[in-house]
């Protein structure tokens, strides 16, 4: 009797690893198409229109990436991260007016911008990381206003007039194609950087605030020293995507570079696809950010689509708000279930029941994750 | 200069009190269900046109007005309570609830939008434009009658929290929902009522906006952030904190524009900020903020 539980959980626990590894191929496989799909994007749709939705989705796909990886995985949500995306536009705007940076040298600004995200993003944090829930959200809006503001009230900033962007000796007809694949980097970089996070130490002490911040400190977590990491990667994060999106709109004014819109669509991307996870927020933005432009482009006056926007995000809250990506996997994972004790893979030994639901997951976590 | 600071102290706590109006009601709802009700600009800036509607087609006074527009912006406010917010649960409640919220107030910018055009619209009437001058002091009819409406609109909040059955539900909402649902009041009732009294003063809070600023759609997210300021200074769900902030900070700002109008807003957020970092609960926190 004994001999054989162990042989029936050699067996489930053989089955797993074989699902698990399986899981992981398929997974990878994935992976390999999606990168040859995305670098192949712009050579089958060379036209400017369509690589136009692509780049603006890749830039939001970086923001949110950027945002979900503070606010998503802390559970502090932010409505300031207009800020570092302002900022970040701004500061290579600025740098390359005044100290002449012509051509593609200013992408070197880029880091500059990064390092100034950084550096605004830890007074930020320190004052508005010592409140919590509600109060935190309304000090980011009130940080929010003053860039806006000060953005308007400078005089280096240019006022309401902004900053222009340096020509670029791109030909018009190669010019999307390198910004594509420009933005294309910061957005792989921001997700390869999100996904190490979530597995490291460091995204579970993050999860460990977002759950219970008070037992955490108790736990050990260095609760402030990790949540201002996590801000302050963030920040410079969105400020360096904020530089991109400067050079490729080649102008910035106050109410474009710190948009209240921008903190609510990361917002409203990130619970569409499913806060705190890697694949959701990516998701939200392919979903929102392109359906997002073509309305404001179909319909100049962009009421409508303020409308349309409202509605969606009053039918996800209410009707998804878990968000895509954990309630597809929740519908996999029922499904699996419910196929598994019929078809009979599984040792039929009475001890195995409780081996199922696990076995099954452990890939849907997996899917999850990547 | 002594005089300027005078005069800009008078008018801070002049508009401080129309500011209070639509403060309470924000304070209030937060009071009560816990959630910050982003749409609370918005509302005010629809209760604005619902005026404006009614001065110009009906030709009604902006004040007698009032009776029609406050019960119907309760009857909004409950129907947006009743629909999306009492429907949510669960851990992510804060920022599920800031979402719909924010929903709606897109929702209603775009339907009025689409009816009212992005043009700016002001209130007008006879003591809109005159004033008064009181020692020395010239004081604006409409911040004058607009200050008495507020204190007596603040007036009958209070009265209604503290002398009547209703009111006691609602406080003892406040202090703790489960101990009120076990004595037998029906916290859902008391919600969407609360939502709608909240909801409910923004008609007269926009009313005096309207008047006294010009409007189009697009102003409640300006108004939204200057009173979500207010409520977190004065420490959320405390009504007499919400009074006290707004005249602070409305009288701050004020006296920020003698010197130099542009940066008087900035101040006004800065303010907030400062405060924050000495006292995180705000001028009246009922508990400390750290450990909600």
């Amino acid at each position: 009797m004994k001999a054989d539980t162990v042989k029936a959980e050699e067996a489930t626990a053989r089955t797993r690893a074989a699902s698990v590894s399986r899981q992981r191929v398929v997974a990878g496989l994935a992976l390999i198409v999606l990168a040859v799909a995305a670098i192949e994007f712009p050579l089958v749709f060379s036209s400017p229109v369509v690589t136009n939705y692509a780049i603006y989705a890749l830039i939001f796909v970086a923001a949110v990436s950027a945002w979900n990886l503070f606010s998503g995985f802390s559970g502090y949500i932010s409505l300031g991260h207009a800020v570092f995306f302002g900022s970040g536009a701004y500061t290579v705007g600025i740098a390359a007016r005044d100290w002449h940076v012509n051509g593609v040298a200013v992408f070197a600004l880029l880091p500059l911008a990064a390092a100034v995200g950084a550096v605004i993003a830890v007074p930020f944090g320190l004052v508005a990381l010592r409140v919590r829930r509600h109060t935190f959200i309304v000090i980011t809006i009130a940080v929010f206003f003053i860039f806006q503001l000060m953005a308007y009230n400078f005089s280096f900033t240019g006022g309401s007039v902004g900053v222009s962007a340096p020509f670029l000796p791109w030909s018009p007809t190669s010019f999307n194609d390198h910004f594509y694949y420009i933005t294309l980097a910061c957005a792989a970089g921001t997700i390869v950087i999100a996904f190490l996070i979530r597995r490291a130490r460091f995204g579970l002490q993050l999860r460990a605030i977002r759950d219970d911040e008070d037992r955490a400190r108790g736990l050990g977590v260095h609760a402030m020293r990790v949540k201002l990491s996590a801000f302050v990667l963030s920040g410079t994060i969105t400020a360096l995507v904020g530089g991109v999106w400067f050079l490729y709109l080649t102008q910035v004014q106050p109410p474009s570079g710190f948009d209240p819109l921008f903190d609510l669509s990361l917002v409203l991307m990130a619970f569409l696809g499913g806060l705190g996870t890697i694949a959701g927020p990516v998701l939200g933005a392919l979903i929102i950010e392109p359906g997002q432009l073509y309305l404001t482009i179909k319909y100049t006056n962009g009421y409508l689509s303020e409308i349309l926007l409202g509605v969606l995000f009053l039918v996800i809250v209410l009707f998804v708000p878990r968000g895509l990506v954990p309630t597809a996997g929740e519908w996999i994972r029922r499904l699996r279930t419910r196929g598994r004790p019929a078809s009979g893979t599984v040792s039929p030994a009475t001890s195995a029941p409780p081996a199922p639901p696990e076995a099954s997951e452990a890939p849907a976590r997996e899917a999850r994750t990547t | 200069m002594a005089r300027e600071i005078y005069q800009a102290i008078v008018d801070g706590v002049l508009v401080g009190g129309v500011y209070a109006l639509m403060a309470v009601g924000l304070t209030l709802i937060f009071g009560v269900l816990d959630i910050i009700n982003i749409a609370q600009g918005v509302l005010v800036i629809l209760g604005a046109y619902l005026s404006y509607v009614l001065s110009t087609r009906l030709h009604i006074d902006l004040f007698v007005g009032l009776l029609v527009t406050v019960p119907a912006m309760f009857v909004i406010g409950v129907i947006i309570q009743w629909a999306f917010i009492r429907r949510l649960r669960g851990r992510e409640r804060t920022s599920m609830t800031l979402l719909v919220t924010y929903a709606v107030a897109l929702i209603i910018e775009g339907i009025l939008y689409e009816i009212f055009g992005p043009n700016p619209k002001q209130l007008n009437a006879s003591y809109v434009q005159s004033s008064v001058r009181i020692f020395g002091f010239y004081l604006s009819d409409i911040y004058l009658y607009g200050f008495a409406l507020a204190v007596l609109m603040v007036v009958a909040i209070y009265l209604l929290l503290y002398r009547t059955t209703f009111g006691r539900s609602v406080r003892a909402t406040m202090q703790d929902e489960t101990a009120a649902r076990l004595v037998g009041i029906d916290v859902n009732r008391v919600a969407a009522l609360t939502f709608g009294v909240g909801v409910a003063v923004t008609a007269a809070g926009g009313m005096m906006f309207g008047a006294t600023n010009s409007f189009n759609p697009n102003s409640g997210y300006d108004l939204i952030s200057r009173l979500l300021a207010i409520v977190i200074l004065g420490g959320l769900g405390s009504i007499g904190g919400a009074l006290a902030a707004s005249v602070f900070m409305l009288t701050v700002e004020s006296l920020v524009d003698i010197w130099s109008p542009e940066w008087a807003i900035v101040v006004f957020y800065a303010a907030l900020v400062i405060v924050l970092v000495i006292r995180p609960t705000g001028f009246f926190g009922r508990q400390p903020v750290r450990a909600q």
